[in-house]
């Protein structure tokens, strides 16, 4: 590392030597070429103090997916999201435009710019021609440069596309409901310098070229005419195009020394955590490497504030993912980073809303694992020594989970429709259960969620079941992605749409009318939205909600969040009946026990588990 | 002679003069909720870890609130946090807060406090 600081520092500070020397340098360079320096300095340390700091595993995944044809899709993704911010733009014709000419402009501006250099000067020219070409341009001989005409309009049309970009951020700041945006994120002062020196860049630009323009005549038919009024009003004069180039360097120079650390640092860091996900690198329960690209390649949007129930009910606005995040990322904000984390049901909605795709609430339980660390022990469940496991030979195992026994209805139909079916199946915690685990790991104790599973792995490996079964989402999710069992896991929704599919189960229809709930765990958390519906649609008539599947609403009575009070909780639940009362419907079905049980007490309506639906709908042979 | 169930728990005085209240004081901060258990002890019987064990969460609250700390903290590490008993809660006590918090403040845990509803803008 010090042999590359030194190498970097001897290499850097000759270029800037050579640069001076260079027949076409001009004082007013310098500010941007020693902001470009500093950019790839710090950039660079950067990114090779977070690759060095991956953790065994993900360093495994890379090294054996970096010669894959993964790269194929990354590249995809790249310019999909980098350049021409797709996620963004389905959110909001508006807010993709404004990201895309920002990004997708300024690109083109530098490599249509680097292209128009390439070929005025086909023996060479320094770095900064692509930038600075307006200024040099009338000293050299353009007889043999047949389409620099075009070119110079060509890039006074991208200019005009930033520019329209920009008029739009910069109206964003002022209203930003049009974009989409209810709320923006509160940015830091480092982001608003940054911030500030990027929308100097391009008006900058416009002025210098115009008034080389004007005193010129070159560039294309914008600066041209721009030139011509200052002209008119005496300004193309050398000094003032001096002054204003010069500006427009400090401004990039600005920009560029303070990318690094500002929210700009986004722009390269997308890329490479795109590249990274594709290879299959996934964050672990611990801050690594991987993390650190994550936590950079937050662009700080504040797309999630909008959707979060704790903003939409409670007007509560600073612990989202962009601030959970920023608390993380700034040292001085690290005595925050405990409540900010604590403080969230844990929906994933954010995850959903996400354009940069942020596993937003595994960072968040990394924070907590940390908040938790002293009080994590393993040696509590020795109890849970003596739970035998039973021989389950041919049947399928059916976890109801801590939860449904407070909802015996949903267990007592999933009985039904086992017996209705002739299923054998081992009911494995119908006495007691033994918790899956996933509230431990949620709140942060990784130690004691790893005794649990590993008990409940022991009973159900050893039990020689055929398929596990589960009415619980949040067990569901734990079995599916925190365990690695040997037989299938699915959900209780998942396990009767196959029943009804192949034509063991039949069904009548009946004339209720019913709004469905999605589970955060069940369809944000393992993407079953489908099957349920199915269901619904085989037994009842399933109305629409305004807000269903990615944009469900949380019950507010999970188990995330540690720091509501009732009180709040059922400021949260009523928002998501009232969404789903909206259509007058006869039955509110839902596929969690949680989430039942947040409703039940909330209105007339009835509120059945789709497992209760479903039994009340037999046909029998 | 008859026993009368009188001997399931021994005797025991509280000598509240003795008692140093500040942990308690603390959880009050911390879990304000916690003011409104009427001790009925339905967590108690949900409880999922009870189930296998004898864990009493009922017990061991009644225990801190009262200044008897001895061998809670390693019976608190008996609960699986499956939140049951929140939802069978009739007060609305955040029960699992409750746990977790009783947990670091035994433990000595610097505890930020922290409360939802006034958060700093």
């Amino acid at each position: 590392m010090t042999f590359f600081v030194v190498i970097y520092w001897i290499v850097a500070v000759g270029f800037l030597v050579w640069s001076v020397f260079n027949p076409y340098f001009s004082v007013y360079v310098m500010p941007f070429l020693v902001g470009v320096v500093l950019l790839l300095f710090f950039s660079i340390v950067k990114y090779w103090r977070w690759m060095s700091s991956f953790d065994k595993l993900q360093r495994a995944i890379i090294r054996k997916n970096i010669w894959s044809w993964r790269f194929l899709p990354a590249i995809w993704e790249a310019i999909r999201e980098s350049l021409l911010h797709w996620r963004i733009t389905k959110k909001n014709i508006l807010l993709g435009y404004m990201h895309r000419s920002l990004a997708f402009g300024w690109f083109l501006l530098i490599v249509v710019g680097a292209v128009q250099a390439k070929m005025a000067f086909p023996d060479g020219h320094p770095i900064w021609m692509a930038i600075f070409f307006n200024y040099f341009e009338p000293e050299v001989d353009l007889s043999a440069f047949a389409q620099a005409e075009f070119f110079a309009n060509l890039m006074d049309v991208l200019l005009l596309y930033v520019l329209t970009g920009l008029m739009l951020a910069m109206f964003k700041k002022v209203w930003s409901r049009p974009l989409g945006m209810k709320r923006t994120t509160r940015h830091t002062l480092m982001d608003r310098v940054a911030k500030l020196s990027l929308w100097c860049i391009f008006p900058l630009r416009l002025l210098s070229e115009s008034v080389t323009a004007g005193i010129n005549g070159n560039g294309g038919f914008l600066v041209t005419w721009l030139g011509g009024v200052f002209d008119s009003i005496g300004l193309a004069n050398p000094a003032f195009e001096y002054t204003c180039w010069l500006l427009y360097s400090v401004a990039l120079g600005v920009f560029f020394s303070l990318m690094p650390f500002s929210r700009y640092m986004h722009i390269f860091t997308e890329v490479f955590l795109i590249y990274f996900r594709q290879l299959g690198v996934r964050d672990s329960d611990k801050k690594t490497g991987y993390t650190m690209f994550e936590l950079s390649a937050c662009s700080r949007c504040g797309i999630c504030i909008d959707g979060c129930p704790m903003n939409r009910q409670l007007g509560i606005v600073n612990m989202q993912g962009v601030y959970m995040l920023q608390s993380v990322r700034n040292l001085e904000l690290q005595r925050n980073a405990e409540p900010i984390a604590e403080n969230c049901l844990m929906c994933d909605r954010c995850v959903a809303d996400c354009p940069v795709n942020l596993d937003l609430s595994l960072i968040r339980r990394q924070v907590r694992i940390k908040n938790k660390a002293a009080i994590d022990t393993k040696d509590g469940y020795g109890y849970l020594r003596d739970v035998q496991p039973f021989n389950a030979i041919g049947r399928v195992a059916y976890f109801g989970g801590c939860m449904s026994h407070l909802t015996p209805d949903i267990t007592s139909s999933m009985e039904t429709i086992f017996n209705a079916v002739g299923q054998k199946y081992w009911y494995m915690d119908r006495d007691e259960t033994i918790c899956c685990g996933r509230p431990l790991l949620q709140q942060g104790f990784e130690h004691q969620a790893f005794e649990l599973r590993r008990k409940n792995t022991e009973l159900i490996a050893n039990s020689k079941a055929t398929m596990l079964i589960t009415s619980c989402p949040i067990c569901y999710q734990s079995f599916k992605k925190e365990y690695r069992l040997p037989i299938p896991v699915l959900h209780h929704t998942e396990y009767i749409d196959m029943l009804i599919k192949s034509g063991r189960l039949k069904l009548r229809k009946d004339d209720r009318r019913v709004t469905y709930h999605d589970p955060c765990e069940l369809g944000r958390g393992c993407g079953i939205y489908d099957e349920p519906r199915d269901i619904l649609r085989a037994t009842t008539t399933l109305l629409k909600t305004a807000e269903e599947r990615e944009k469900s609403l949380c019950c507010g009575f999970n188990l995330g969040n540690p720091l509501l009070d009732l009180d709040q909780q059922t400021l949260i639940r009523n928002a998501a009946r009232d969404n789903l009362m909206a259509p007058h419907p006869d039955t509110i079905a839902t596929a969690c026990p949680m989430c039942k049980k947040a409703f039940a007490h909330a209105d007339n309506v009835p509120v059945k588990d789709i497992a209760e639906i479903v039994a009340e709908n037999i046909v029998k042979n | 002679m008859k026993q009368f169930g009188f001997t399931i728990s021994s005797g025991r005085s509280i000598n509240l003069d003795d008692t140093n209240f500040e942990k308690v004081d603390k959880l009050l901060e911390l879990v304000p909720s916690y003011k409104w258990c009427i001790g009925c002890g339905g967590c108690t019987a949900t409880c999922s870890a009870g189930g296998f064990s004898d864990f009493n969460i009922r017990r061991i609250h009644t225990a801190f609130i009262r200044g008897q700390y001895s061998e809670l903290d390693k019976k608190l590490r008996q609960c699986m946090l499956c939140g049951k008993c929140l939802l069978v809660c009739p007060r609305g006590v955040n029960t699992r807060a409750l746990i977790v918090n009783m947990r670091r403040i035994l433990a000595n845990v610097e505890t930020n406090t922290f409360k939802a509803k006034e958060v700093v803008q």
